[in-house]
């Protein structure tokens, strides 16, 4: 499944966000600060256009190594894992894969460069019914006059534009949800309070508002009605980088996990002499492959055009609670420190996964979604 | 065994309720923020006696049971699990050892201004190399004759900042293990003694946590409490109020986090029904309750044994473990019916998630209570 180039390309990475990132972590997490000082080095590094074809200034890569870079970012830093991820796979996808000539070549060079673009799907009464959106996108004349809220949207402050779902009919259809370009300047469009998150508090989380946003018909995303199944798709990838993000989170617990019961004693000797420490680090080991490799697997049938999306629901559902699992874990063999946020990240990382069993579709809609597709398949055999 | 609560201890239950919802649960989230408890709360929570309620009352105390005192400690842990350890400390551990070992000279000078909570307890075991392994203590207490020479530093203290009384444990002989091991009571403004700034953790915000240095600390020879060498013992008796409180403040968490989830459930609607309606997430609650039914029948099991006298290492550490991983769980499940707002702390349930983490880690590892365990089970 993985290649030389896969192994390389996990080196550059590693080297990279122990450089960079990880120094970082720590105090952006505490001062709940977006670090706007790493969008050059990750832009630079190529993370920021890996979906985005060349022609449009990207540099793009296959989905095994795009999981592997969430993975080994998000295995220093969950907060950068989560910006790099909703940009590429929730920001620019949609429109590498929905919008015409000219919206790519207007927005995609610009996301190439560094400039986020945010996903605007969820809203206070929508959310794992995202086609309950109640955003609605009016016609008048060539232009659409856009009201609503959207809310949890990451890096809603700092994102130059975000892809909206409203709605283009009063009828409650999810065939009448649209999708729109909207830019953060624009008059209407405004930006609500950052949200004070548990974790991934390096990560710009805020609330979207339109209020009487009027936009031309060139930012409509695809065709009338065509919204929802855009947004099913894009959610489909969207959701191995969660899914890379949690197994890099739980890599990053168990590193810490492992190298502490190495190193403190307790009764005289190593804890990771003791039986019940080994079984609990076995255990993350396995798990933590388990994970790994559901999610190239889901990014090899990506890539190769095989249907995926069951499999990005599982990889996404086994490896969040994977990582919440070996942060459990990793708290528990670092006992009382664990609980503190001293000198270790396995609190932080605790508190950074639980948010891969929540975003992006809970882990209750995804086995809502495994066992629909299973039905689906049971029908038409 | 009987495990209906007496009408006295569902009186107390209920009136520690009444001064939660009034005292407690508007401003936990604001002391979970800001990281602190407001001395003013610490005082009423004197003068209506909580902080003495299980002193005995000829020490100015309201000499209740551990079970009525357990009804208390649900009742605060589930408005603000940060107030209920600090209670919990002072009470269950710190009167709770000098009531069961001080003599009456000490009893008497420690425990009435503890009981109306003109003094604080708090609680000095762990260190920086030791966790688990009292064995392990380095902290030394070298005996001058007048005096003991107090050296050592001590971690993770609850209590840390608020408290004028350290229940202390040091070897006052290095070379043997459990068996060098003694306990004081040291005023903390005995010279040599700094404390460290607050610790900033993960949850329990609200309680007070500190590091604590003794550097040629003089304390009185009166002040060992019980007899050399036996600081060990003292420490593991008292290990079960301690795991006995541990286990109803996660019982409270928990308790709060299902209501929660209940009420929310309820009030939330998507595709076009409350969540209440679905059963992936109904099957979720009745497990929730099940489990803390399952703990708070543990817990009571406990405190009643250890009321009435009887051994019981093994029904607290069951008890500890298994309230403490209700604990988890339950939180967890909370926070996941909530969805995205469970994970912003507009939401109690973000709280009692990060509240609920350390149940399973203070006052033993779930491995210790495991360990505890397996050995009474495979002892001949």
């Amino acid at each position: 499944m993985l290649q030389k180039k896969h192994h390389e390309y996990r080196e550059k990475i590693r080297a990279f966000a122990l450089e960079k990132i990880e120094p970082l972590a720590k105090s952006i997490d505490e001062e709940q600060r977006f670090p706007t000082e790493q969008i050059k080095p990750l832009t630079e590094m190529g993370l920021m256009s890996m979906v985005i074809p060349e022609e449009y200034g990207g540099k793009p890569i296959d989905t095994i190594s795009y999981s592997i870079a969430v993975e080994e970012l998000s295995r220093v830093c969950g907060s950068t894992g989560i910006t790099i991820a909703a940009h590429n796979s929730l920001g620019a996808l949609p429109i590498v894969k929905f919008g015409n000539n000219d919206q790519k070549m207007k927005y995609l060079p610009r996301a190439a460069k560094g400039e986020l673009i945010s996903f605007g799907l969820t809203e206070p009464e929508a959310g794992s019914d995202a086609g309950g959106t109640k955003s609605m996108a009016i016609r008048d004349g060539d232009d659409w006059i856009i009201n609503g809220s959207k809310c949890f949207i990451t890096s809603a402050s700092h994102a130059m534009a975000t892809i909206a779902t409203a709605r283009t009919s009063d009828k409650p259809e999810e065939k009448d949800i649209t999708s729109f370009i909207l830019e953060k300047g624009w008059e209407g469009y405004s930006v609500g309070k950052k949200e004070n998150k548990i974790g991934l508090r390096g990560s710009d989380t805020a609330s979207l508002h339109f209020d009487d946003l009027r936009i031309s018909d060139e930012y409509r995303i695809g065709k009338i009605g065509e919204g929802f199944k855009q947004m099913l798709i894009t959610l489909d990838g969207g959701r191995i980088s969660i899914g890379a993000m949690a197994l890099g989170l739980a890599q990053g617990a168990l590193d810490c996990a492992l190298k502490y019961a190495a190193d403190h004693k307790q009764f005289g000797k190593p804890i990771i002499f003791s039986q019940a420490i080994q079984n609990k680090i076995a255990d993350m080991e396995t798990e933590i492959e388990g994970a790994r490799l559901m999610i190239y697997d889901c990014s090899e049938r990506k890539d190769a055009g095989i249907p995926f999306s069951r499999h990005s629901a599982m990889c996404k559902l086994y490896a969040s609670e994977v990582g919440r699992r070996a942060a459990h874990s990793a708290m528990g063999i670092l006992g009382d420190i664990g609980y503190y946020t001293g000198p270790y990240p396995a609190e932080r990382i605790w508190r950074d996964v639980k948010l891969c069993e929540i975003g992006e579709g809970t882990s209750e809609i995804q086995r809502l979604v495994i066992a629909r597709d299973l039905l689906r398949s049971l029908k038409q055999t | 065994m009987d495990f209906n609560l007496s009408e006295e201890d569902l009186e107390f239950k209920q009136m520690a309720r009444e001064f939660a919802e009034k005292r407690l649960y508007p401003q936990a989230e604001e002391m979970d923020e800001k990281a602190e408890t407001p001395k003013e709360l610490i005082k009423e929570c004197g003068e209506l006696g909580y902080l003495g309620f299980t002193v005995p009352e000829e020490y100015g105390g309201m000499g209740f049971s551990s079970t009525a005192f357990a009804g208390v400690l649900e009742e605060f842990s589930a408005a603000c699990a940060g107030f209920g350890i600090l209670l919990s400390v002072h009470c269950s551990l710190c009167c709770e050892i000098i009531k069961l070992f001080g003599d009456k000279d000490t009893k008497k000078k420690y425990l009435p201004p503890m009981a109306t909570g003109e003094k604080i307890g708090s609680y000095c075991l762990t260190e920086p190399n030791m966790g688990t392994d009292l064995s392990a203590i380095a902290t030394t207490a070298e005996n001058k004759g007048d005096h003991y020479l107090l050296n050592g530093t001590k971690t993770f203290v609850t209590n840390g900042g608020l408290a004028s009384v350290l229940i202390v444990f040091a070897k006052t002989n290095p070379d043997e293990g459990h068996r060098g091991l003694s306990c004081f009571i040291v005023d903390k403004d005995l010279d040599g003694i700094s404390v460290g700034k607050p610790e900033t953790k993960c949850g329990i915000k609200a309680s007070d946590t500190r590091e604590i240095n003794f550097a040629d600390v003089k304390v009185p020879k009166e002040n060992l409490l019980g007899e050399e060498g036996n600081g060990f013992r003292m420490a593991v008796t008292i290990l079960n109020s301690g795991r006995i409180g541990v286990s109803f403040q996660a019982i409270g968490i928990a308790q709060s986090a299902l209501n929660e989830a209940i009420k929310y459930s309820k009030e939330r609607k998507q595709f076009g029904k409350p969540l209440a309606a679905f059963q992936a997430l109904q099957f979720k609650m009745a497990e929730m309750a099940t489990r803390i039914d399952a703990s708070r029948l543990l817990a009571y099991r406990a405190a009643q044994l250890k009321d009435a006298g009887k051994p019981c290492h093994r029904e607290t550490s069951m008890s500890k473990l298994f309230c403490s991983q209700t604990a988890n769980f339950v939180a967890n499940e909370a926070v996941q019916i909530h969805g995205g707002y469970g994970y912003m702390k507009e939401y109690a349930v973000e709280r009692y998630f990060r509240d609920a983490r350390v149940t399973e880690i203070y006052e033993g590892t779930s491995e210790a209570h495991l360990m505890v365990i397996s050995k009474d089970l495979l002892k001949d």
